[in-house]
């Protein structure tokens, strides 16, 4: 019954072999929440905030990729130069919270509490990101489409630790936008981030808070493939633009709640798409076309 | 309740400069609960307990936080400043002077954790914008004065200093 400081990601999992039923802290935005609200009686903590590692991030040329420690705050991921190769990230880390809340909450965070609302959840799946998982005796790379496994559910085993989040770097637009009732302090009503990843030509949409987990729209994605050339600078008009998001819109399973109706969700999550889909036409060529 | 949570927690903080030690704490009480009912540092205030509102803002590391958030327990080795930190020589600072003169304050309940953000705004980014006014108090809830003196206040305090004030 205590809170253990750790200085070291091998302390930390030292401490998480040795105490299986400890919760992990990292900005503290989910769990003291929990906790000030006595929903949790908490047992064991295990703080990470001092773990200068999990701070780090660092682009790899050479594989194109950046990898980012799961505690590297939403305040740094919103600024360059981090928010220059990862665009819609810094986009999505932009809608989080406050500035207090930004300068505490981390993808770690985001990751470990798997809300289907986690504002930086779309990115992570519409850039196929791979999270790293360490345990005091092994550890594991896992897609994101495969470590979120429903509300609040993940791949973690509780002697896991999320250490890093590695996403490539891509050429092409990126963005993210979100539905909420106002502009800061907002929980997510719907969410999209967009990639068109230009040199491989596909474009792929991930949208938030209007199912389980976080989903790609895999069949628009296919939809579209097969009805626009999307290697380069593609262009494309308003009517398939429109289309797209009344196809994105048909594979949530978004829920009512005190947030909003699924009725609304399904309708935000198409006009979403559908700008975006516009913001991304044309792009790196001139701007006049967008809207 | 049973001693479940009775960790009997024992550990030190520095809070504007001066290290306290903290003993009977129960295991995850916030950095909040801590400097208001333990260390006694009323100043910082307490609202939602969930980070919405702002009024609990404190410098931890130099980084503008909401203390509720923060696991008391886990600020260990950290230096935290509160608004009673701000000032060094018992006078109200230059931000806490231009709220005074702008009108920011009615309840006043939300000022504490203004007079925070601002600071932080304004070490940080010494001539910012509206709009990074706007932002840098955006997690700051105010219910009396619709903002309008707040963002007053700033500027004011900004032009002082940017005048060598």
């Amino acid at each position: 019954m205590t809170v253990i400081n750790a200085r070291s990601v091998d302390e930390a999992l030292t401490a998480l072999r040795d105490h299986p039923r400890a919760r992990l802290l990292q900005g503290g935005t989910d769990l003291m929440v929990e906790v000030n609200l006595q929903r949790t009686s908490v047992q064991d903590v295990i703080a990470l905030r001092q773990v200068s590692e999990l701070r780090r991030w660092h682009v790899d040329e050479q594989s194109r990729a950046v990898r980012i420690g799961a505690g590297v705050p939403y305040a740094e991921l919103e600024r360059n130069p981090l928010a220059l190769h990862l665009p819609a990230l810094a986009q999505a880390a932009r809608t989080v919270g406050s500035p207090q809340i930004r300068a505490a909450g981390s993808l770690g965070g985001n990751l470990g509490t798997c809300s289907p609302a986690g504002d930086g959840l779309p990115v992570l799946s519409a850039m196929d990101a791979v999270v790293h998982l360490r345990s005091a005796t092994d550890s594991r790379d896992v897609s994101i489409h495969d470590f979120m496994l429903g509300v609040k559910r993940s791949a973690r085993r509780p002697d896991e630790l999320i250490v890093a989040v590695t996403l490539p770097l891509l050429d092409g637009f990126q963005g993210y936008a979100k539905v909420g009732t106002r502009n800061a302090m907002v929980i997510s009503v719907a969410s999209a981030c967009l990639i068109h990843d230009a040199s491989e030509g596909s474009i792929r949409l991930a949208y938030g808070a209007v199912a389980p987990t976080v989903v790609r729209a895999r069949n628009a994605e296919r939809w579209l493939a097969a009805n626009a050339p999307l290697r380069g600078r593609p262009v494309f008009d308003r009517a398939l633009a429109s289309e797209f998001g009344r196809r994105a819109a048909e594979e949530c399973a978004p829920i009512d709640d005190h947030r909003s109706t699924a009725r609304y969700r399904r309708h935000a999550v198409a006009v979403l798409a559908e700008r975006l889909l516009l913001q991304a036409s044309g792009y790196g060529a001139s701007r006049e076309h967008t809207t | 309740m049973s001693g479940e949570n009775a960790g009997n927690e024992f550990f030190r903080l520095t809070v504007n400069g001066i290290d306290h030690d903290v003993r009977d704490a129960w295991v995850g009480e916030s950095l909040l609960y801590v400097l208001r009912e333990r260390l006694g540092l009323p100043g910082t205030k307490g609202a939602c307990e969930q980070g919405e509102c702002g009024s609990c803002t404190v410098l931890m590391d130099g980084e503008a936080v909401c203390a509720c958030l923060v696991m008391a327990a886990s600020a260990v080795d950290s230096e935290i400043v509160t608004v009673e930190g701000l000032s060094t020589d018992g006078e109200p600072t230059d931000v806490q002077n231009t709220f005074v003169a702008a009108g920011g304050v009615q309840c006043g309940f939300c000022t504490p954790g203004l007079i925070v953000a601002v600071h932080h705004l304004l070490d940080r980014t010494p001539n910012p914008t509206d709009l990074e006014i706007r932002e840098a108090i955006s997690g700051n809830i105010c219910r009396c004065t619709g903002y309008g003196r707040i963002f007053e206040a700033v500027r004011l305090a900004r032009d002082a200093r940017l005048a060598g004030g």
